[in-house]
């Protein structure tokens, strides 16, 4: 048997590398379909945004609200919780941000977070653990009355949603 | 062991077939001749038992299917409606929930049989790894299963078990959104791990089979470690091992009906009758049973990532167990000192098991600390280093003359 061993690759061997690539392309083009079916559906997608009327949130009232099918707690801080609030050292925290960066200016009291905690995603209870801010019965975080993750497994703050106030009474979530 | 088959086809039909599709003889060499050492004791039966469990929960788990709906909204009343208004729905049911405990018991003690034997070793490396991937695709299956009947602890046991891939760097946050199918679980989620909940199973068996062939190719291990060396160390499978499995399986199904007739709901949580909401997470969620040795290792470890590592590192160490253990001597019967260290090992995953169930505070996180720091020991450093200082005691010539030895001083 004759075998050609040239230095240069052969018209086949580009035939053979071209036909596996365009194979390859195919194959991860059907595949993809098959996992982007898991993501959010556009009926997901769709529930993006959700308005809340805030007027009756009482001072050092929480109250819940499902947006994204996740809880989002309004927070009307006491004025005591606001000077409470002052006395904690923002650059000391495990995720360092201060309570002005998490609200809108002309309404400081009034705090937006996702109510899931950043470690495995329970619901933390309000006005509990030592900053009477939130505490995770999971595992165990606490967080203070701005939402910061002050001790705990949990590696973040909760996180402040994208809203806007439409208006005095009204908050736009999403 | 797979030797030359000594099957006869009987009759001209049976020989028909052989020539065709040799299957009754396969069947016949796995399960009738096939040589099986003589010295088994009765933790060789589990296997046997788990492959019984693997049909319960088949066969239950099909039925159940013919009256449960998977919808967020409709789920947790049908589970409801197979309890109270199906016919034997409550028996299929309970038999259902307490036979994944019961699969669970009996793959727990098939496992530690395999410890302590030495089944892993040579030449039984790929038949160990195989099990090591069942009882993974036992762990996913199970949690799927959870969380089916959409009650609390359904939906937060599923709620934290996805959350755990939000620990991976950068990638985390689209995989969670991805296997949830939207912004949290919901009733895409729930879809989802139906589907994979019926499919799993079956995978299941095809797993199963590789084993039970990787098991005929290498042949059992024995109590002894050594292997079969003449026909007079092995009797064959059947009737021998048939019927012991069959009576341990006998008394196995005893016990499980203990549990499904008088406390069905004892290895269950109260909370999973609660319907699932998302907006209030239960004072104190655990996971079922089974996986609590792994929920004190992952709650251990003070961050997210490393308690996350941590937990699949626990399974994950196993797969390379055969070439962890440097002992050439395989049963603990022959090992004096790490005969010592197996029990402990055994009783740090009860002291796991018991943490993973208590709240993580004071003095029982430290606890779980030190016992996933033995965890990891124990695989990690004393079993290669133990292979090399232990002094083995003398090792039987054969199967055989262990078991005449063992007549002897009676």
């Amino acid at each position: 048997m004759a075998t050609i061993d040239t230095a240069e690759p052969s018209r086949r061997d580009f035939l053979y590398i071209a036909t596996g690539a365009v194979g390859a392309v195919g194959a991860a083009a059907v595949v993809w379909p098959f996992i982007d079916q898991m993501n959010p559906d556009a009926s997901a997608l769709a529930l993006a945004s959700t308005e809340v009327d805030i007027s009756a949130v009482a001072p050092g009232q929480i109250i819940t609200v499902k947006w994204r099918g996740k809880p989002v707690f309004i927070r009307n801080r006491t004025d005591e919780e606001m000077k409470k609030l002052g006395t904690i050292d923002a650059k000391g925290l495990r995720d360092p941000q201060t309570d002005g960066d998490r609200v809108k200016k002309g309404h400081e009291n009034m705090l937006v977070v996702v109510g899931v905690c950043t470690h495995l995603g329970c619901v933390p209870l309000g006005h509990q653990g030592e900053y009477d801010g939130w505490f995770c019965p999971c595992h165990g975080s606490v967080y203070d009355a701005s939402g910061r993750i002050i001790s705990g497994p949990a590696p973040l703050n909760l996180p402040v949603p994208p809203y806007e106030f439409v208006s005095d009474k009204v908050v736009k979530i999403g | 062991m797979s030797g030359h088959s000594t099957y006869t086809p009987s009759n001209g039909f049976t020989r028909w077939i052989d020539s065709r599709l040799p299957i009754i003889r396969l069947g016949y060499d796995s399960f009738v001749a096939y040589p099986t050492p003589r010295n088994l004791n009765y933790w060789w039966a589990f296997g046997g038992v788990l492959s019984m469990m693997l049909v319960v929960q088949l066969i239950t788990g099909i039925v159940l299917v013919m009256h449960y709906t998977p919808n967020t909204a409709l789920a947790f009343t049908s589970v409801e409606h197979i309890m109270r208004d199906v016919n034997w729905g409550w028996l299929l049911r309970y038999m259902h929930a307490n036979g994944a405990s019961m699969f669970f018991i009996a793959v727990y003690i098939h496992i530690l049989r395999g410890l302590y034997y030495g089944s892993y070793k040579a030449p039984r490396e790929i038949l160990w790894i195989l099990g090591v991937v069942i009882f993974l695709l036992m762990m996913a299956t199970a949690f799927m299963g959870y969380v089916l009947p959409w009650g609390q602890m359904s939906f937060w046991g599923a709620t934290v078990i996805t959350n755990l891939f939000s620990a991976i760097p950068f990638v985390g946050d689209p995989i969670v959104t991805w296997l949830w199918g939207g912004f949290s679980v919901d009733n895409p989620t729930l879809n989802r791990f139906f589907s994979l909940h019926y499919l799993l199973p079956f995978v299941i068996v095809g797993v199963v089979a590789l084993h039970v062939w990787a098991l005929h190719v290498v042949g059992q291990n024995n109590p002894t470690g050594v292997e079969l060396k003449t026909e007079q160390d092995s009797v064959p499978f059947t009737p021998y091992a048939t019927v012991k499995d069959a009576f341990v399986m006998v008394v196995f199904l005893i016990f499980f009906s203990w549990f499904l007739f008088y406390s069905p709901n004892y290895m269950g949580h109260p909370d999973n009758y609660i319907p699932a909401n998302p907006m209030v997470t239960p004072a104190h969620i655990v996971p079922e049973w089974y996986f609590l040795p792994f929920y004190a290792i992952l709650r251990s470890i003070p961050d997210k990532l490393g308690g996350v590592i941590a937990m699949f590192g626990a399974i994950a160490v196993l797969f390379v167990l055969p070439w962890l253990d440097t002992s050439k001597v395989k049963s603990c019967a022959y090992r004096p000192l790490y005969k010592q260290f197996f029990w402990l090992l055994v009783i740090c995953g009860l002291g796991l098991g018991y943490l993973g169930s208590q709240p993580a505070e004071g003095g029982y996180v430290i606890a779980s600390r030190i016992l996933t720091a033995w965890y990891f020991f124990h695989f990690l450093v004393i079993t290669p280093v133990l292979g090399l200082i232990e002094k083995p005691k003398a090792l039987p010539e054969s199967i055989t003359a262990a078991v005449l030895a063992k007549n002897a001083a009676h």
